[in-house]
């Protein structure tokens, strides 16, 4: 086998494991000794904790503890990516459906069932608020303690943080506008629903710990960790098998730091692996009620937009504040905005802590944008397309003020889209047609190191701390290499997920692998290219800046000889190996809102062909078409997966997927059969991917950030689509029959 | 607890006697006591398919049947499909097509389809569909997979390991 180039769709690094069952998630691992770990919780949202009477949990056999809050150090650690608020298990209080109260460890997983069952805890409901209106009402309880944010004048309220951006004349710019669309649109909780639910071990490690997760941030795992056990970082290792879907869902700690509380306690392995349903009690995505007031003067360019965002997040923060700023602060969308005025407000709730999920708090805001422009266009009778197109940004504009200017040809990107949906030609009888863009902030900052060792015999180890979840990383790192380096695919091994040996990564979100973490791969491999040079020059006695290393060979004075030719006689009878080192940093910049300001703009265009059955309300998508602005894909197979996967995935929020919650701040369709997912039937009837490639991202080759692009603004071009050939308008996610069948028939009434 | 009970199954062509707790489902079994991780754990509600396996002629969702009603049966898991490293042409044609992302669903997805083409050597698309409807991706790798199918049923060489 030959080296692969990027820009090839080789198989899957891993793929072979994934197909014969072979791939290991952290269930499936076990450490001899293990106990059992099932979490004791209540069916309530908000209770105030009395007395937990252990007994007869404890006498069944094989039970070995029961952890409880009073068996922790006092007062509870807390820990929190932003704000340290989060219990190790809940104290005095639960403050939401599934907040864990105790946590049985036994010999078997039958034993720690049954146990769980056992516990018996006191408790008295208290009210809880599980809606964005109840928790603003000036009376609502307090989700969280004001102590947890002294000094805070919002403490003394259920917002924990508001996010304002603005610039230009708004009065002015209002003055201006002919036309003023205000609406209020609404995005539903739903939740991650990996298939592969969270999965934690814990064991004492020597003087340490070690800790397996189903995370997708080891090394800030590693830091929770050491911060509240005080250990050094040396002494915690977390190894981080690939997740079996993240989607944002596996980012941070969740129930790690109760198992290493536990591991120590027992003084054995510990493993905890959730229900499904218990997943659904442990990460969702942030809902938001959105207030959109766009201004257009009457030729359809864009006066100014005033958007009110109120997300509602959980009881605790979790990153949840970051997807509201973050999530945000591109809300005016990919244009050329005179004037604006973003607020957005994290919002406490009694509901399962909210946290980051594919698209970051984007899908909720470009939800109720692009469907107000959709809305605005139809008013001024311009075109949608037309006037999205005469507001977007061009190449080095900057549409957001103090941020990078439109890093791509995003028209470009927009006008296939609208040609492969045949945006120009009549829609078929009975269907209609939506467009919308989509734009996502990419990493503000970031930090990733790669050790690559070229061995003696000229195949390659890749040290990269991505977790691969799905998005395939592996293989992006691996062709890397592969290329720089002239080793065949199978000659070469990527290690992640083990923070004893794989040097330190930031994090895997935002997309940012494939340029970050990417371009310290390439740094590695042309480190190692720099030690093949000076080897080359030194053997055949000739300058070093004679040499050339660029795609597996070395050329001098018009030879061409393969790597292995120069690394053999160059490493001499000892052997050995050539060791590169990469680093890539994004800088911080305090003073931007963010701060930092974008490493890159995802920017996806959607367009939709779909038909509603006027008689039950369902929709049907006949033709999608989504097209992204990737800069270069490495692995073309890949980007399409991801597109696609993307795709189907915003389409769950946009027609399927909701939390349903009953008075006592329940949730009542917890697990599959009551929540649906898209499925092979849910499906497009026709699905068109395709990309935009002029080689302009800051990643290695030219290639951009990519994996949320194709999500961001699913909902406003289905829901464009259905107001196209329904003539109906609806502003509530999801789109589901019920919803759909009740516009219809209000339309026939009025 | 519960009383043990004696049974016999004929997993991957290998004979194994056990002894089982009532309650076991045959995924506990092939998981816990078996150490065939292969099979995976997700809603054990039979809504997911995640755990497919096949028991004698047919599929099944693991986490559905009592380990003890396996009594006697023949079981393969997806550790079973693959002759040694050789992988059967539609593991080939999920990797060559792109049907496998982050991997969980897909001992489930590949024994599901491996059952589909049994039954219907040569599916349509809305046949493939409708056959792997219970086998959920939250990757969203759906059309792949089909290509996948379908493509094995078609015979493409790419497909060949």
């Amino acid at each position: 086998m030959s080296a692969v180039r990027v820009g090839d769709a080789p198989r899957r690094v891993g793929g072979e494991a994934r197909v014969t069952g072979r791939q290991q998630y952290v269930a499936d691992i076990h450490l001899a000794h293990e106990l059992h770990v099932k979490l004791v919780t209540l069916p309530v949202a908000r209770a105030r904790i009395g007395g937990i009477d252990t007994s007869a949990a404890l006498a069944l056999p094989g039970v070995r503890f029961v952890m409880t809050a009073a068996d922790l150090p006092q007062p509870v650690p807390r820990f929190g990516p932003q704000f340290r608020d989060r219990p190790i298990i809940a104290t005095d209080e639960t403050k939401y459906h599934g907040d864990p109260v105790a946590a049985v460890a036994a010999e078997t997983k039958d034993a720690a069932e049954a146990a769980a069952r056992l516990v018996r805890v006191a408790w008295e409901e208290l009210p809880a608020v599980t809606t964005v209106a109840a928790a603003l009402d000036p009376t609502a309880p307090l989700v969280q303690d004001p102590a947890i944010r002294p000094n805070d004048p919002l403490a003394a309220t259920n917002v924990l943080r508001e996010h304002p951006v603005s610039w230009g004349d708004l009065d002015a710019a209002a003055a201006s506008a002919d036309l003023v669309v205000e609406n209020v649109y609404t995005f539903p909780m739903v939740t991650h629903f990996a298939i592969e639910p969270h999965a934690f071990i814990a064991a004492p490690d020597g003087d340490g710990i070690a800790v397996w997760s189903s995370i997708q941030h080891p090394n800030w795992l590693q830091r929770v960790i050491a911060q509240l056990l005080d250990l050094p970082l040396a002494k915690v290792r977390v190894y981080a098998p690939d997740p079996g879907g993240g989607f944002g869902g596996k980012q941070h700690a969740k129930y790690e730091p109760l198992l290493a509380f536990m591991a120590l306690r027992a003084g054995r392995p510990v493993r905890l692996v959730l229900t499904l349903e218990e997943t659904f009690q442990a990460v969702r995505r942030t809902a938001a009620e959105v207030r959109v007031r766009t201004g257009l003067r009457s030729d359809g360019t864009l006066a100014f937009e005033d958007i009110e965002a109120n997300y509602l997040i959980g009881a605790y923060a979790d990153i949840a504040d970051r997807v509201v700023g973050k999530g945000s602060y591109p809300a005016c969308g990919p244009y050329r905005v005179p004037a604006a005025r973003i607020l957005a407000r994290s919002i406490l709730s009694h509901t399962v802590p909210s946290t980051a999920f594919r698209g970051f708090g984007n899908p909720q805001v470009n939800w109720a944008v692009e469907s107000n422009l959709t809305e605005a266009a139809a008013r001024l009778g311009i075109d949608p397309l037309e006037l999205r197109l005469r507001n977007l940004a061009r190449r080095g504009e900057a549409f957001i003020p103090f941020d990078t200017p439109c890093d791509g040809d995003w028209e470009q990107t927009v006008r296939r889209a609208a040609e492969l949906i045949g945006w120009n030609t009549p829609a078929p009888a009975g269907r209609g047609r939506g467009i919308a863009l989509g734009i996502k902030s990419g990493p503000t900052t970031g930090l990733s190191y790669s050790t690559v060792r070229l061995l003696a015999d000229g195949s390659v180890v890749v040290y990269a701390g991505t977790s691969d979840m799905g998005q395939g990383a592996r293989t992006v790192f691996a062709q890397i290499a592969s290329q720089e380096l002239g080793a065949s695919l199978d000659a070469v091994t990527v290690v992640m997920g083990d923070t004893g040996v794989v040097p330190y990564d930031q994090q895997t979100s935002a997309s940012r692998s494939t340029v970050l973490m990417g371009n310290a791969v390439l740094a590695a491999c042309r480190d190692i290219q720099a030690k093949l040079r000076s080897m080359a020059a030194r053997l055949h006695g000739v300058d070093e800046a004679e040499v050339v290393v660029d795609r597996g060979v070395v050329r001098l004075r018009g030879r061409e000889l393969p790597i292995i030719d120069v690394l053999k006689p160059g490493l001499g009878s000892l052997g050995g190996e050539l060791i590169g080192l990469g680093e890539m940093r994004k800088e911080a910049d305090p003073d931007h809102p963010l701060g930092g300001t974008a490493a890159f703009f995802e920017f996806n265009c959607t367009a939709v062909e779909a038909e509603v059955d006027e008689e039950t309300g369902d929709v049907t998508i006949a033709r999608y078409v989504t097209v992204s602005d990737v800069g270069k894909a490495i692995n073309p197979l890949q980007v399409r997966m991801q597109d696609e996967g993307a795709a189907i995935q915003g389409l769950g929020h946009t027609l399927l997927e909701q939390y349903i919650f009953d008075g006592h701040g329940r949730i009542r369709n917890l697990g599959a059969i009551d929540y649906r997912i898209p499925t092979s039937m849910d499906l497009p009837v026709e699905m068109i991917s395709e990309i935009v490639e002029n080689e302009d991202g800051p990643g290695p080759y030219g290639s951009k950030g990519m994996s949320e692009g194709a999500l961001l603004c699913v909902a406003a071009a289905v829901a464009g689509a259905v107001r196209d050939a329904s003539g109906v308008v609806i502003r509530d996610l999801p789109l589901t029959p019920e919803r759909v069948w009740r516009a219809l028939r209000d339309r026939d009434r009025s | 607890m519960d009383q043990g009970i004696p049974i016999e199954l004929t997993v991957n062509g290998r004979r194994r006697t056990l002894v089982v707790a009532p309650r076991h489902t045959l995924l506990e079994v092939i998981r816990d006591e078996l150490a065939l991780t292969g099979t995976k754990e997700c809603c054990l509600v039979g809504e997911c398919g995640a755990c497919t396996v096949r028991l004698d002629e047919r599929i099944v969702d693991s986490c559905l049947v009592l380990a003890v009603e396996a009594d006697g049966c023949v079981v393969t898991t997806v550790e079973g499909l693959a002759a040694g490293d050789r992988l059967t042409r539609l593991q080939a044609a999920f990797l060559d097509h792109g049907g496998v992302q982050c991997g969980f669903c897909i001992p489930g997805q590949v024994m599901a389809a491996d059952d589909l083409l049994r039954r219907n050597p040569h599916p349509s698309l809305q046949e493939v569909e409708e056959g792997l409807a219970g086998n959920l991706c939250r990757c969203g790798c759906y059309g792949q997979i089909a290509e996948a199918v379908l493509a094995t049923a078609a015979g493409d060489p790419e497909g060949e390991a």
